[in-house]
């Protein structure tokens, strides 16, 4: 006699998947690289919202970021591409076919330094796509050298200090048209999380800087994207809360703390106020924010920016509805008549 | 309709001519900006009209208004279609140039030009018309800020009485030019080619011996430019997504193709677009999002020309590893760098064969017709899709930009191929797929679509060494494997790219070889060389690359092989010579022109009879 053992059940989310489905294979990135936090962040999000892994297509450049889309969302096409040119190979996918939900992760030498005209491009036509930068302030692929985010005196493990000031991709994303803009940490398991989820669910450019120290390169004293630098001087803007779309939102928010934004599919992001005033729907005081925040060596994470208004690539583009790759040969071929009417213009 | 007589005569250099009918190369010297192309356009379509075949060629400034530019009509009883170095008739417009313009003319030719240029002390062996534009716009143009633009349309009508144009045929080219919009435009116009006209009836006395007759040898045909005939191959092709970044002589490819899918291609219903064009921010990102573009599965197409090129090299040997399919248009100029931005060339074949770094192998199509650029270019979006690797359609500034008589196109027979692709059905049959693996034996894997429904769809897709599941590997074996697979693809390749068109003399123990635009003055050469030099000639002219097994047959049934082409380095035999085994590179010789104009046949005639000690 075996006595039969009935298996716990297994936990799934509200389309019937368990989180299996939304890993990725191991990680060959470093012990402790705040690269596989944002990862981890990544599988909850798209398993806790039930997003069909297969709708998804990631995206990346070249760096040890750029490696990670291949640690999360197994389920999902990948597009690893050529070092800062991410953003135009995502557009061309978003373009092929409208329905992908674009997830590209990038990072802080693929975006500020190789890739920064593709990112202000990408910025500037709203490409629907949630763009995370994961933000070392070094390259560490190629074992240190300082990227264009690193801070002014900030030094390297060598102890020579960078010279020249760091481009803030929040603000350049901020002031050439990207519609959700967000600063976090990669230790800040909570917020990057909601930030992540607001994304999924924002039409639109969603441009995610995350602070993601490199322990091998730039974790030292003298680093300015560091654990310890950034834990003690990150400057939370609010508290942010995340209703998605298929949740009740009935519950009565206090008036004058919490403010409630709308996104695009119905979820909503709640945003309660700490000690300052802070709207993010206001572009020039999120940018006078950042300019303070710098100027404090503060590391200011939340919301900077919010716009559910402003048309995507796609709604300029007037394109149909359906994916366009997918269009049947008798909407992309015209009939015979359109070349004979060309024809005879030629005549 | 007004007919002139026109008999033997005695020319100002004292030699009595026979006319010379249908057989002329006319040439208008202005300066750029002045919107002469108008008046020139109307002459080139009055000729075809006429029912005599011609050609229109622009050689303008990289500028945009005042360097001097020359438009070249040649109009040719045989056919000719290429340039034709000589000029028989001048109509001088530009005083910066006018001088040594009608120096450079051979003895017997005819100048129009303006009045105050007093270009008829220079020589004595030319025919000379003195014209008083000013006098003349002034009348028919009350307006004096259009008169710089009419006086180009008295022109018109000067050499319409020279040549003995139909007059009824020029308002009809006038009106076609126009449109049914600007009808009040082409009135004001047609007032000018009028006064012009009249005014030689009445004032000049024709001394040189060229002359137009009607015949019929332009029924049916068209006339387009290069870029704008792929632009309508691109249309009817199914194109999905088109990116570029302007760059002359390939930006009214794109131009064009905007304007036919901005006609045809919005759903009929809901007014959208079937199609997406981004100009993007450079040459790089055009091609990246093409190629992704493609992998999403949209057909995908960029155009550029060979600094644009260039820029694309990262991307295209990542389009050749990773298998993404796309369409690129390369519409080549003079370089290297800038070079002469606005002349010809085919000075990007061994380039774009083996473009960006390590091991790689792109296919290229060369058109030599716009009809030919109309149907290669369905050929080449459907290639890329089944081979799932960018393709090269390669043009050259004088196919793209000037102006052809050609057959209408044929409305392509073939269903739209969309190659390999796996869909949610085919998964569940087959239980998974490897993305590299070759199934077939011809080197191709299956593919699916990012956004396919099901658990089995996704891979991975990297420049980084991969297995055949799609797996990053550094291990020799994959590699090696993986890069073998892709050489086997291109073998299968062969078979499957346009066959060349070969044309055998029995009898001629030498053979011509060229691509795309060569080929007007290659036939004509052969015509020369035959009727002047009692030399017969095959000629093969290449389609595509890789090549394929015709190729070698001609050269092994000749004992020499000219191959021509518009560089200086001989690139396209540079590429035989990677390929064939000695005792054919042994056969192979080469004559190359490299000056940025469009090549004439003289050139290559001079050259073979040179090389063949005659």
């Amino acid at each position: 006699m075996s006595a039969t053992i009935t298996p716990p059940p297994k936990k799934v989310n509200r389309i019937g998947l368990e989180v299996l489905s939304y890993k990725g294979s191991k990680t060959t990135l470093c012990a402790g690289c705040g690269h596989n936090s944002i990862s981890e962040r990544v599988v909850e999000c798209f398993y806790e919202l039930g997003v069909e892994p297969w709708k998804v297509a990631k995206f990346s450049g070249i760096g040890c970021s750029s490696k990670s889309p291949a640690y999360f969302l197994g389920q999902s096409h990948g597009f690893n591409s050529v070092h800062g040119r991410m953003p135009s190979v995502a557009t061309g996918a978003i373009l092929a076919n409208r329905n992908l939900l674009g997830l590209g992760v990038t990072g802080d030498g693929d975006t500020a330094s190789i890739g920064i005209g593709q990112f202000m491009h990408m910025v500037r036509r709203n490409v629907p796509l949630i763009y995370i930068i994961e933000d070392n302030g070094v390259y560490g692929l190629t074992k240190g050298q300082f990227s264009a985010t690193a801070d002014v005196g900030s030094t390297q493990k060598s102890g020579a200090p960078n010279e020249l000031p760091p481009f803030d991709c929040c603000a350049l994303a901020l002031k050439w048209g990207a519609t959700f803009v967000a600063r976090s940490f990669s230790g800040d398991k909570k917020q990057l999380q909601t930030l992540l989820k607001a994304a999924i669910a924002h039409q639109g450019l969603s441009v995610i800087d995350v602070v993601s120290p490199c322990v091998t390169f730039n974790d030292h004293d003298g680093s300015t994207k560091s654990y310890s630098y950034v834990k003690d001087h990150e400057e939370t803007l609010h508290e942010l809360d995340f209703v998605p779309f298929y949740q009740d939102i009935s519950v009565e928010i206090p008036e004058g703390e919490v403010r409630d934004i709308e996104l695009h599919d119905g979820s909503h992001l709640r945003i309660r106020k700490l000690d300052r005033d802070f709207d993010p729907t206001n572009r020039l005081s999120a940018l006078a924010a950042l300019e303070e925040a710098e100027s404090n060596g503060e590391v200011l994470t939340g919301v900077l920016y919010v716009n559910t208004s402003r048309p995507t690539l796609l709604d300029v583009l007037n394109l149909v509805d359906e994916p366009l790759a997918t269009l049947p040969e008798s909407r992309i071929r015209p009939p015979s008549a359109v070349l004979d009417e060309v024809m005879e213009e030629l005549r | 309709m007004s007919t002139l007589e026109v008999s033997p005569h005695e020319s100002s250099s004292g030699q009595p001519r026979e006319p010379v009918i249908n057989d002329f190369s006319i040439q208008i010297a202005t300066v750029n900006g002045s919107g002469s192309q108008t008046a020139n356009s109307v002459l080139l379509r009055a000729l075809f009209q006429m029912g005599i075949p011609v050609c229109g060629k622009n050689m303008f400034p990289s500028n945009i208004a005042g360097l001097p530019t020359w438009f070249t009509i040649r109009a040719s009883k045989d056919g000719y279609m290429s340039r034709r170095k000589e000029v028989d008739f001048l109509v001088a417009m530009n005083a910066e140039t006018a001088r040594e313009d009608v120096m450079k003319l051979d003895s017997g030719a005819a100048v129009v030009y303006d009045e105050p240029l007093r270009l008829k002390e220079l020589r004595s062996d030319l025919h000379f018309y003195p014209v008083p534009f000013d006098k003349l716009v002034a009348p028919v143009c009350p307006e004096a800020k259009l008169r710089k633009l009419v006086r180009n349309m008295i022109y018109d009508g000067v050499v319409a009485w020279l040549l003995s144009l139909e007059m009824p045929e020029v308002r009809n080219a006038l009106v076609k030019q126009f449109g049914k919009r600007k009808a009040k435009a082409a009135e004001l116009n047609w007032g000018a080619a009028q006064a012009g006209y009249d005014w030689a009836a009445h004032t000049l006395t024709k001394t040189d011996p060229y002359v137009a007759e009607r015949m019929n040898a332009t029924a049916g045909k068209i006339i387009i430019d290069g870029n704008s005939a792929c632009a309508l191959g691109a249309m009817f092709a199914g194109v999905t997504v088109v990116t570029w970044y302007p760059i002359t002589p390939s930006s009214s490819l794109v131009e064009s193709l905007i304007g036919y899918l901005k006609r045809f291609r919005h759903d009929p219903e809901t007014g959208k677009a079937t199609y997406a064009v981004v100009q993007a921010e450079d040459e790089l990102a055009s091609v990246g999002m093409a190629l992704s573009a493609g992998w999403a599965g949209a057909r995908a197409m960029t155009s550029t020309s060979g600094p644009g090129i260039s820029l694309m090299s990262e991307f295209i040997g990542l389009g050749y590893y990773a298998e993404l399919p796309a369409v690129i248009f390369d519409v080549e100029r003079v370089g290297p760098s800038t070079g002469l931005p606005t002349r010809t060339a085919q000075g990007d074949i061994l380039n774009n064969a083996l473009l960006s770094h390590g091991d790689t192998r792109h296919p290229m199509f060369f058109p030599s017709s716009p009809r030919e650029c109309f149907s290669m270019v369905g050929d080449a979006f459907d290639l890329a899709e089944w081979f799932q690797t960018p393709v090269f359609v390669m043009t050259d500034l004088d196919l793209g930009m000037n102006n052809w008589m050609t057959d209408p196109f044929p409305y392509p027979e073939k269903p739209i191929q969309r190659g390999k692709v796996l869909t949610a059905q085919d998964l569940d049959n087959l239980g998974g797929f490897a993305r590299y693996q070759d199934v077939d034996g011809d080197g191709i894997g299956y593919r699916t679509l990012p956004g396919t429904n099901h658990t089995a769809a996704a891979y991975f897709t990297r420049g980084s060494g991969h297995n055949e599941k799609a797996q990053y590997t550094e291990r020799e074996d994959d590699y090696v494997n993986n890069m073998d697979r892709l050489a086997h693809k291109f073998e299968t390749m062969r078979k499957h790219v346009p066959p060349p068109v070969v044309d055998l003399h029995d009898g001629a123990s030498i053979g011509f070889v060229a691509v795309g635009s060569s080929d007007y003055a290659v036939r004509e050469s052969a015509d020369q060389l035959r009727n002047e030099y009692d030399i017969q000639t095959s000629y093969l002219r290449l389609r595509a690359y890789p090549f394929t097994e015709e190729l070698k047959d001609f050269i092994r049934r000749h004992e020499r092989v000219y191959v021509v082409e518009q560089n200086r380095d001989g690139q396209l035999l540079g590429l035989m010579r990677l390929e064939f085994e000695a005792e054919l590179i042994a056969k192979l010789r080469s004559v190359r022109y490299y000056g940025g104009m469009p090549l004439d046949a003289r050139t290559v005639t001079d050259e073979v009879v040179r090389q063949e000690g005659q």
